[in-house]
């Protein structure tokens, strides 16, 4: 029996260093979860992985032992009629077996069925509404308000207030996508032509990321994107802030800024709201400058990696939609510098 | 000797029968042969040697893909690239290595001569179905080196691989060479489902038909049933490329679910065909070593067939993430965990026959150990991702990468080395060498887990599948690096089995008849089998013929043997009903299946294609049944031999 200790260590092995994954402060992981959802999740991972970890076990101790059971190393003569009561031994503990493993399947489709039913129940009278679509390769954030100028529009970052329940709305403008935010839910992808709603609830503060999990094209590796998970105050003054328009330029560097976003491509994709940008082809950039990332997570957002997008974004991402924008450093910088000042 | 007389006997002794027997079932020799040969074992070999081409190249690829992961924000690869190298890897792992390899190649070669008969059953077809499946992979090879690879993955979702958002020929690429590949498994699969009805030696029934060829009929029921699913799906979408057909175009009424639905109903059935026939090389593997009949025979039969059906109602555990209603979702995870009960009880009867037998450890059963303990974990890892809520953490993650790596190289290419190791002898005569086999086994296996066992892991901790790089602060760097070396322990262990093959085709030990004492019929004629296969039509009087009978095997006389005369049996007891006769080579089919190519090539031009590249098949295929004057004279002479 030494083959079956080896791997009952080799199992509490593994047990430890996925246990030690999940300890890593916000980082992608199931086993880190921080809301109901994920959490019964992760309940219901573990109850399976014992099981699991032990069918392996019993199964091998056996075929070790059937492996030990060998007498004789010279070939013998074939037993072509074995004895018929050792096989009506075998026949009743084959029959057991196949008893337990029926039990065992119960008990997981129970289970299952439990926790996937508790996923669909979490609702409530005023959840915050969230509207999210999936583009080649970026995210389209919305939070609706009855009053249409009060709408408010972001991109590849997700902003909630801790405890309550959320109600995403689901769709995707191109091909299908999967939203998947590994901390907080599962994944659940987003389909043309239909649009599916998926319930969760943070209740720790933090920044987690999410992930296009379908492959999507090109730049399927470059869709991240960050759910922000702030109290309810916090939350609503940055909702606040989100509905006001653009700030105007507070010197002549960010005017300049301005003109340059004004006269150039950018107003062919983008939106910024209070100046001539309305397409929404593009990423809505009113309040670029508060996000902490950009181009979906592949950057940080920072005045450096900003000109280096704008000047050629398929030198960071192949194949990204946005075309490269050769302009002067001077309206380079008074660009970045705009765009920046958009908090 | 006791005999079964069907017809009065033939004349001569053994060595002048040996020669008539050789010229009537021949091919004509050099390059003409070549091109026109019928016979199965031929066309199994070369089965054989180009699914496995397939697997170096899937191979080659796939190291690729892992030197590229090894470490984050790498550069060895272009986003472009890399989407066609994983689209590639899958597209030629599943449809060009493992479904002609586990079910087309290896039943060509090896159930003629388990049932005990002289050639499959319309062995033009088969000639034809070969031609049709090296051109569909070579046509999918030559458009991938001139970067016409498709890049969509192997399952090429719509809309992404529909006409807005795949301009070019790529996909169009991809969903011919589907459609043009599942063409040849469904000739094999009508073959080999006759040849096992119908050509049975006298006295196999049903109830002693080797687990092998169970394994591979309910197989060939299953690619009858499932191909046309995926040879749909594919025609539809190119159709929606080519004539702008908006079948999966939810802007004009298409449905783009649809497409998922059929591919699945296709692609989850196509998992068992690829491992029913690796279940069917455990038992007879298992069977032989252990010196014992198998174990449960009744059981594990029933447990194929029900695996079988099964495997049809499970397609939507791989849509949990679509946000189809609950209620189906918990419908599917019930018949998902269904399925784990025949399995379990082929497990139990497969140790209950090690434990009761006097095991005998040879190469082929280090590989069979191995299957143990991967396809082990890769179906408890499938329990998993049956539980609705789970697999919508871990679907699209490097956990399914890891769960379907372990099912299907567990399921499938460890038991197909053992079946290696257990027929090279078989077909070339020698044994293969004992030192390389083990370096290969250990190789392999130690490989093979340190590249898949830690991509559990990454799944968890959030890395997606097919992203061709990852930023550093996620830490996946050293686990992917990790993965990245044992993916080339696994190369290597490929390089010891080429370089064992080699060395033992040259230069092996000689094999012998019957080199591991097994029980059933093919082990009953020379190695290698001579091109009619057996001298005597043998009979079964058990499930292991040549065990229950030793030494004397009781054989059928007086068949003729100076025309292709095939013996004919009843479906269910084989008792011997009529012969017939068997074609003769002819370069026909080679052509058809030019004129076929040529059509399917145009198709994804110009919808004209089918019409206009349907009159040289036609006239291909009136070339293939136009009986020759030889042919017409031989069924007469029958007619009247069988008369007297």
């Amino acid at each position: 029996m030494r083959a079956s200790k080896y791997l009952r260590w080799g199992c509490f092995a593994a047990v430890a260093m996925l246990s030690a994954c999940g300890g890593r402060q916000n980082q992608q992981t199931m086993l880190h979860p921080v809301g109901p959802m994920s959490g019964r999740i992760e309940s219901l991972w573990w109850f399976i992985f014992v099981i699991a970890v032990a069918v392996f076990v019993i199964v091998w101790i056996f075929l070790a032992g059937a492996a030990a059971k060998r007498k004789v190393q010279e070939q013998l003569p074939p037993d072509v009629y074995p004895d018929p009561s050792y096989e009506q031994k075998l026949l009743r503990r084959v029959m057991v077996a196949t008893g337990i493993t029926v039990i065992v399947l119960f008990a997981i489709l129970g289970h299952s069925v439990i926790t996937s039913k508790y996923m669909n129940s979490l609702q409530s009278k005023n959840p915050v509404s969230i509207q999210v679509y999936g583009h080649q390769w970026w995210w389209e954030v919305q939070y609706p308000n009855p009053d249409v100028s009060q709408w408010v529009t972001t991109a590849n970052e997700i902003h909630v207030p801790v405890g309550v329940p959320v109600v995403l709305q689901t769709g995707s403008r191109d091909v299908i996508h999967s939203f998947w935010a590994p901390n907080i839910h599962g994944k659940r992808d987003l389909i043309p032509g239909q649009s599916s709603a998926l319930w969760f609830q943070v209740d720790k503060e933090g920044t987690y990321r999410g992930q296009c999990a379908e492959f999507c094209g090109h730049q399927h590796a470059h869709m991240a994107f960050y759910i922000v998970a702030e109290t309810p105050e916090k939350f609503q003054a940055w909702l606040e802030q989100q509905k006001k328009p653009a700030p105007e330029p507070s010197n002549d560097v960010l005017k300049h800024g301005k003109e340059v976003l004004e006269k150039g491509t950018c107003v062919m994709c983008h939106t910024v709201r209070g100046t001539n940008a309305g397409s929404r082809l593009g990423p809505d950039l009113t309040h670029v400058g508060s996000r902490l990332s950009i181009a979906a997570g592949t950057l940080p957002n920072n005045a450096g990696s900003l000109g280096g997008w704008i000047s050629d974004p398929q030198a960071i991402k192949p194949g990204v939609r946005m075309p490269p924008n050769p302009m002067s450093s001077e309206d380079l910088q008074a660009l970045v510098a705009y765009l920046q000042s958009l908090k | 000797m006791s005999t079964v007389d069907i017809v009065s006997a033939s004349p001569g002794t053994d060595a002048t029968r040996h020669e008539r027997l050789k010229d009537t079932w021949g091919d004509p020799p050099g390059i003409r042969g070549w091109f026109t040969t019928v016979n199965h074992k031929r066309i199994g070999t070369r089965y054989i040697i180009t699914a496995f081409i397939f697997f170096l190249l899937g191979g080659i690829l796939a190291v690729l893909m892992r030197l590229q992961l090894a470490r984050p924000e790498n550069h060895f690869l272009n986003p472009d690239q890399y989407n066609q190298i994983f689209t590639m890897h899958g597209t030629t792992m599943m449809f060009l290595f493992a479904v002609p390899m586990m079910f087309e190649a290896l039943s060509v070669y090896v159930i003629p001569l388990m049932v005990g008969a002289r050639n499959i059953a319309f062995p033009r077809l088969n000639a034809f179905s070969y031609y049709i499946y090296v051109f569909g992979g070579i046509m999918l090879w030559v458009a991938f080196v001139y970067n016409t690879g498709p890049d969509v993955g192997w399952f090429a979702y719509v809309p992404l691989s529909g006409p807005a958002y795949t301009p070019g020929k790529r996909a169009d690429f991809w969903a011919q060479m589907i459609t043009f590949t599942e063409l040849s498994a469904l000739a094999v699969a009508v073959e080999i489902s006759v040849t096992i009805m119908k050509l049975r030696a006298p006295g196999m029934s049903l109830n002693r038909m080797p687990m092998f060829c169970w394994s591979e009929f309910v197989t060939a029921l299953m690619v009858i049933f499932a191909m046309p699913a995926v040879m749909l799906s594919s025609t539809m979408l190119l159709m929606d490329r080519l004539v702008a057909t908006h079948f999966f175009n939810p802007a004009e009424g298409g449905d783009a679910l649809l497409y998922q639905h059929l591919f699945w109903f296709f692609g989850h059935p196509e998992v068992y065909i690829i491992f029913i026939p690796g279940t069917g090389i455990v038992s007879t593997i298992i069977a032989a070593f252990s010196r014992r009949k198998i174990f449960g025979y009744l059981g594990l039969v029933l447990s194929t067939v029900a695996t079988g059906f099964i495997g049809f109602g499970v397609w939507v555990h791989h849509m949990f993430a679509t946000g189809l209603p609950q209620l189906s979702d918990n419908f599917f995870t019930a018949a998902s965990l269904m399925i784990v009960i025949p399995t379990g009880v082929q497990f139990f009867c497969w140790i209950a026959t090690l434990w009761s037998g006097k095991l005998h450890f040879e190469l082929p059963m280090w590989w069979i150990g191995g299957f143990f303990f991967v396809f082990l974990i890769g179906g408890l890892t499938g329990l998993m991702l049956a539980a609705v809520p789970l697999d919508w953490q871990v679907h699209d993650t490097y956990f399914v990468v890891a769960h379907f790596h372990y099912v299907l190289l567990g399921g499938a290419v460890f038991p197909l080395f053992g079946a290696i190791y257990y027929w090279f002898p078989k077909v070339t005569g020698r044994m293969l060498g004992e030192t390389l086999g083990k370096w290969h086994f250990w190789l392999f296996f130690v490989g093979f887990n340190l590249t898949f066992f830690p991509m559990h892991i990454l799944g968890m901790r959030g890395m997606p599948r097919r992203i061709y790089t990852y930023p550093v602060e996620m830490h996946w760097g050293t686990v992917n690096a990790l993965e990245t070396l044992g993916a080339s322990l696994m190369g290597l262990a490929v390089l010891a089995f080429l370089a064992n093959v080699v060395k033992s085709y040259r230069s092996g030990v000689m094999a012998g008849a019957n080199p591991w004492l097994a029980g059933t019929l093919e082990w009953g004629t020379s190695s290698p089998p001579p091109n009619y296969n057996f001298l005597d039509l043998p009979t079964a009087g058990g499930r292991e013929p040549l065990w229950e009978n030793a030494p004397d095997q009781p054989v059928v006389t007086g068949v003729r043997e100076d025309i292709r005369a095939v013996l004919v049996t009843k479906p269910m007891d084989a008792e011997p009903d009529h012969l017939t006769l068997s074609p003769s080579p002819t370069i026909w089919p080679f052509l058809a299946a030019l004129a076929v190519t040529a059509l399917f090539i145009g198709s994804i031009f110009t919808p004209w294609a089918i019409v206009w590249g349907s009159v040289p098949i036609a006239v291909t295929l009136i070339g293939w049944f136009w009986p020759t004057k030889k042919e017409s004279e031989n069924k007469k002479g029958m007619e009247k031999w069988e008369k007297k």
